[in-house]
C-alpha cells in the first residue's frame, strides 16, 4: 500500500524549560495505591505537555519506560490495549515496558486536535483510527533511528531500531530509546516514514494480556463514580417521571433538620440534592416531596406505542433500496410469504450507573467521568459552563460499561448546572432507576416482508418495510430525505443477492429519547431480517444454512457461514426438544455469524446451551479481545433477547432495576465457542481492511436462537423479548 | 452514634447512622471504592464483600448489622506484601474483567464459594448470582475453575 501522509511533523512538540521528572503525572494522587501497572488506576493523562515526548502520542523515560496515549476509552472492548498495540508494533519496542493512559481531551483541543475525535462509539476503536495511530510509532521511530544516527555521525539508512533500541551493526553500536528521547524529540523530519503493512506486523495479531486487567482485579481501577477531590459534595438525583416534563413544586419539609443534607438544587426537569455522602444524599431525595408537570408524555402506554410502529409499516415510506422490480415480482407470484415482526425499546443498563463529578471556578471546570466521546463532553462542559473549550478539563475514567449510553453525557450537564447552584463540587450519582428513567432508548421498532422464492428455491422478490424511532432527530442530527442509515443497517446491506429488493421505511418518534446502542439498527434489524431468511429457507424446504449459501458469493459472509457449520456439527441430528438456529451479519465493518442450541423443554422452557460465534473482521489486532468481544457481544444480546424492553404506563418508565429488567446470570449463561476468520484484504483506496469488533457479535444471537427454537419447536418467534412471548400459544409450523 | 467496623484488620470508628449501607460507609467515609455500587437492592452483586466470612451484599447490610464483625473488601484480599489471593491470580490468568466494574463483587463472590466447594461443579458456580453487563461468565466460570486447581 501507499505512502500514508499523516503530516504529523506539526505534532512534536519541544518543551524546553518544562522540569517535570517525568513518570505519570496524575491530576488526582491515591495515595495507597501502587501504580506499577501497565494502566494506571487512575488512567487520564496529564494535560500538561511533558518532558520526554517524543511526539503527542509518546513519551519516552529515561528508566526506558515508554507511555503511549490512548485516544480512544476503555468501557471493556480493549482499546485501552489494542490502540497501544498498533503504536508499540512501529515504535519496534520492549511491550513489556509499555504503559498507557487516555489523551488529554484539553490537549486535543489545545494542539489543534492531535487525538482526533476520540469518539469511542460505532466499532471504531481499532477501524478508524489504526492509520494515525501506527504513524504516531512510526513517526517516533524514525525520529529515534536519526537522533541514533546524527550522534554517530552515520547515515540513518545504516541504522535499525530494535527492541527499544537503535542499532548501528557496521561499528557494533547501540543506544536506548530513553537515551536518545530528549535528542529525538527535537529531530523535525522531512518526510513521514511509510507504515507497516498488515504482513509485516510483528505484536500486532498476538493475543497479549490486556493491559488493565491488574487494576480490575484489586479494586484499583478508577471509575468515574470512585472520584473523590478536595471539598467534595454528593449529590442524588432525580428526573420528571415523564420524559419532557418539568418540576412544579418541591416540599422540602420532609428532610429539614437531616442530617448532613447541605441543599436541595432544582433544574428545569429534575430535583438534586446536595449532601456530605451519597447514601444521605438519595435517601433525602427520597423523601422530598415534588410535584411534576408531567406534559404530554403522560399520555403515553406500551400498547399505543406497539400500535404507532405497527401503523408506521402501511403509511407512506422512504424507499432506501431499489433493485429490480420486487412489486411486480410479488404480484405475479404463485406464493408470497410474509411476516410481521417486532421488537420494543431497550435500556443500555450499564453496570456503573451515570455519574460525573464538576469542579467549577471562574476560569477552569475539571470533570471526573467515563465518557465514550470526550470531545463532544468537552464542548458540552464549555457551553452549560459558558467557559471556553480551552478552559475545560475532561478526565477520562474507565467506564463501567458503555454500549451507546455514555456517549451523550446528561449527567455531566446536570453535575454542572448542580455545582454552579450549590458553589461546591459536587460528585452527582445517579442510582438505578435514575439510570432507567433517564436512559435514552434503543428505539422500537416494526418491520414487515414479502417474498417469492425462485424456482431454484433462492429468492426471487423479498420487499421490506419497516418503521422505527429516528436516532438523528432524537439527538438533534438532520435526516437525509427523511431517513438515517442506521434505521436500515442490516436490512438493506446484507450478503445475499436478491435480484428483485426493495427495502423502504418510516421513521417515528413517541416521547421518549433513542439513541445508539450496541449494534445500532443491527439489533433489530438482524433479528428481523434473518428470521425471515430463516423462514424463506423452511418455505423452501431447504437446510438454511445451504439456503443461505446458495445467495452468497462474498468471501467474508461464505468463511463465516462455512466455520459455523463446521463448528457447531450442523449437520448431525440433535435429539427431539432440542434445535440449532444460524443467523448471520454484516455490522459496523465485520461479518459476525452465531449457531445458537437450545432446549426447549416440555413445559416451553428455554435453555440456550451453546452458541458459536464466528467473525471475520478482517484484520486481528488481538484475538483474546476478539473472543472476549464475542461472547460478550452474545450474553449482550441475549439478555435484550430473553428479558429485555421498557414498558411505558402513563407515559412512565416502568423498569426501573434488575428485578424488572432482569439480566442473564452464570447459570443461564450459554458456553459460548468462538472462531476468528480472518479473510484479510484491502479497501478501493487499497488501505488494509479493519472490522470493528465491539458491536457485531451483539446483532445475530437473537434470530440464532429463535430460529434455533424454530427448529426444536416448529415455533416461529416474532416478537422480543421471549419472556413475553407464549410458545404454547404459537402454532406449529 | 459511633459504629465501630473492622474491615480489612484495621478499626474504624465512624460517626455515622446505624442503618446507613455498608456500602456507603465503606465507599463514601472510608474511601474503599473497589466496593461497587450497582443497584441498591441486593440484585447485581457489585457490592459484595465477606462479613463475618460471608458473601454479603453491602448496599443492603445496614453498618449497625456489620458492627463488631470482621468485613473484608477487594482491597484487603491480596496478602501484605501485596501478592495476589489465588482467585485474582486466576481472575489475572484467564484475562477475565472487560469494563471491571462488576468484578470486585465476582472476585468476592468466587472467593466465598470456594471456601464452601473447594472443587465446585459448574452447577456450584450457578449459584453465584453476581451480574456482568459485558458477559465475562465465560471466563469467570474458567477462573473458578482454575483457581480450584492452583490455590493450596
Amino acid at each position: 500500500m501507499g505512502h500514508i501522509e499523516p503530516n504529523l511533523s506539526r505534532r512534536h512538540f519541544v518543551v524546553a524549560g518544562l522540569s517535570a521528572a517525568g513518570g505519570l503525572m496524575l491530576g488526582v494522587s491515591f495515595p495507597n495505591l501502587a501504580s506499577a501497572m501497565p494502566l494506571s488506576q487512575a488512567p487520564w493523562s496529564n494535560d500538561a505537555v511533558a518532558a520526554n515526548e517524543i511526539n503527542a502520542w509518546i513519551l519516552i523515560e529515561p528508566d526506558e519506560t515508554i507511555t503511549i496515549r490512548i485516544p480512544h476509552a476503555e468501557m471493556g472492548q480493549g482499546a485501552g490495549t489494542a490502540n497501544p498495540m498498533l503504536v508499540a508494533e512501529e515504535l519496534e519496542c520492549d511491550w513489556a515496558k509499555i504503559k498507557g493512559e487516555f489523551a488529554s481531551p484539553n490537549r486535543n483541543v489545545r494542539e489543534n486536535n492531535v487525538y482526533k475525535d476520540q469518539n469511542t462509539v460505532g466499532s471504531r476503536g481499532v477501524a478508524t483510527s489504526w492509520q494515525y495511530l501506527q504513524q504516531a510509532g512510526a513517526s517516533a521511530r524514525a525520529r529515534l533511528v536519526q537522533a541514533a544516527a546524527n550522534q554517530w555521525k552515520v547515515p540513518a539508512a545504516e541504522c535499525v531500531a530494535e527492541n527499544g533500541a537503535v542499532l548501528h551493526k557496521a561499528s557494533n553500536r547501540r543506544l536506548t530509546y530513553g537515551k536518545l528521547a530528549p535528542d529525538a524529540a527535537k529531530i523535525t523530519l522531512d518526510k513521514e516514514p511509510a507504515i507497516k503493512t498488515p504482513d509485516q506486523f510483528k505484536l500486532v495479531g498476538k493475543p497479549l494480556a490486556r493491559l488493565d486487567t491488574p487494576v480490575k482485579v484489586n479494586g484499583a481501577a478508577k471509575f468515574g463514580i470512585d472520584t473523590r477531590i478536595e471539598g467534595m459534595t454528593y449529590a442524588a438525583i432525580i428526573s420528571c417521571p415523564v420524559v419532557g416534563g418539568t418540576v412544579a413544586s418541591v416540599d422540602e419539609s420532609p428532610i429539614a433538620g437531616k442530617r448532613g443534607i447541605i441543599k436541595v438544587v432544582k433544574l428545569e426537569n429534575a430535583v438534586a440534592v446536595v449532601a456530605d455522602n451519597t447514601w444521605r444524599a438519595q435517601e433525602a431525595l427520597n423523601a422530598l416531596k415534588i410535584t411534576w408537570n408531567y406534559g404530554a408524555g403522560a399520555s403515553s402506554d406500551t400498547a399505543q406505542m406497539k400500535k404507532f410502529y405497527r401503523d408506521g409499516l402501511n403509511e407512506q415510506l422512504v424507499d432506501v433500496r431499489k433493485d429490480g422490480d420486487a412489486a411486480g415480482v410479488l404480484a405475479q407470484a404463485g406464493k408470497v410469504i410474509e411476516a410481521t415482526y417486532e421488537v420494543p425499546h431497550l435500556p443500555h443498563v450499564p453496570m456503573e450507573p451515570l455519574n460525573a463529578t464538576v469542579k467549577l471556578s471562574a476560569d477552569r471546570v475539571d470533570v471526573w467521568m467515563g465518557t465514550q466521546s470526550a470531545l463532544s463532553t468537552l464542548q458540552q462542559a464549555a457551553e452549560v459552563s459558558g467557559l471556553k473549550p480551552e478552559q475545560c478539563f475532561i478526565h477520562n475514567a474507565y467506564l463501567g460499561g458503555g454500549f451507546g449510553r455514555r456517549s451523550r453525557n446528561d449527567e455531566m450537564r446536570q453535575a454542572i448546572l448542580v455545582a454552579k447552584d450549590v458553589g461546591r463540587p459536587v460528585k452527582l450519582t445517579w442510582d438505578r432507576p435514575q439510570d432507567m428513567r433517564g436512559d435514552r432508548y434503543r428505539p422500537q421498532a416494526a418491520a414487515r416482508f414479502k417474498a417469492a422464492l425462485a424456482p431454484d428455491g433462492t429468492i426471487a422478490a423479498l420487499e421490506t418495510r419497516f418503521a422505527v424511532g429516528s436516532i438523528n432527530r432524537s439527538i438533534g442530527r438532520p435526516l437525509e430525505n427523511g431517513m438515517e442509515g442506521q434505521a436500515h443497517d442490516g436490512l438493506s446491506n446484507q450478503g445475499y443477492k436478491i435480484p428483485n429488493l426493495h427495502v423502504a421505511g418510516i421513521l417515528k418518534n413517541t416521547h421518549l429519547p433513542v439513541n445508539f446502542w450496541r449494534s445500532v439498527g443491527g439489533s433489530q434489524n438482524c433479528f428481523f431480517f434473518e428470521s425471515f431468511i430463516d423462514e424463506l429457507a423452511y418455505a423452501a424446504g431447504k437446510d438454511p444454512i445451504a439456503f443461505r449459501r446458495a445467495m452468497l458469493d462474498r468471501k467474508d459472509f461464505l468463511t463465516v457461514l462455512d466455520k459455523l457449520e463446521e463448528v457447531s456439527n450442523w449437520k448431525q441430528k440433535l435429539p427431539p426438544g432440542r434445535g440449532r438456529g444460524v443467523a448471520i451479519t454484516f455490522n459496523h465493518g465485520s461479518v459476525a455469524g452465531h449457531v445458537a442450541e437450545v432446549t426447549v423443554d416440555n413445559q416451553n422452557r428455554i435453555r440456550v446451551d451453546r452458541v458459536f460465534v464466528a467473525v471475520d473482521c478482517y484484520n486481528v489486532v488481538n484475538p483474546k479481545i476478539i473472543e472476549a468481544q464475542m461472547e460478550s457481544g452474545a450474553l449482550y444480546g441475549l439478555t435484550a433477547a430473553l428479558y429485555g424492553e421498557i414498558t411505558v404506563k402513563e407515559g412512565q418508565i416502568q423498569e426501573l432495576n434488575f428485578d424488572t429488567q432482569r439480566n442473564v446470570q452464570m447459570s443461564e449463561a450459554p458456553r459460548i465457542e468462538v472462531h476468528i476468520t480472518p479473510t484479510g484484504g484491502t479497501t478501493q483506496n487499497g488501505a488494509p481492511k479493519w472490522g470493528g469488533i465491539g458491536e457485531c457479535g451483539t446483532a445475530p444471537i437473537a434470530p440464532a436462537l429463535t430460529n434455533a427454537i424454530f427448529a426444536a419447536t416448529g415455533k416461529r418467534v416474532r416478537e422480543l423479548p421471549l419472556k413475553n412471548v407464549k410458545l404454547a400459544e404459537i402454532a406449529s409450523l | 452514634m459511633a459504629v465501630t467496623l473492622k474491615v480489612n484488620g484495621q478499626t474504624h470508628t465512624l460517626d455515622i447512622e446505624p442503618e446507613m449501607p455498608l456500602l456507603w460507609a465503606l465507599r463514601d467515609e472510608l474511601q474503599l471504592t473497589g466496593t461497587k455500587f450497582g443497584c441498591g437492592i441486593a440484585q447485581c452483586g457489585a457490592c459484595t464483600v465477606h462479613v463475618g466470612g460471608v458473601a454479603m451484599r453491602s448496599c443492603s447490610v445496614p453498618v449497625g448489622a456489620a458492627a463488631g464483625k470482621d468485613i473484608v473488601t477487594i482491597e484487603g484480599l491480596a496478602s501484605a506484601d501485596g501478592k495476589l489471593h489465588p482467585v485474582q491470580a486466576a481472575w489475572v490468568a484467564e484475562d477475565v474483567p472487560q469494563c471491571g466494574y462488576c468484578q470486585s463483587g465476582q472476585i468476592m463472590a468466587a472467593v466465598a464459594l470456594l471456601k464452601e466447594k473447594p472443587n465446585p461443579t459448574d452447577e456450584d458456580i450457578n449459584t453465584i448470582t453476581n451480574i456482568c453487563r459485558c458477559g465475562t461468565y465465560v471466563r469467570i466460570r474458567k477462573a473458578i475453575h482454575r483457581a480450584a486447581t492452583t490455590r493450596t
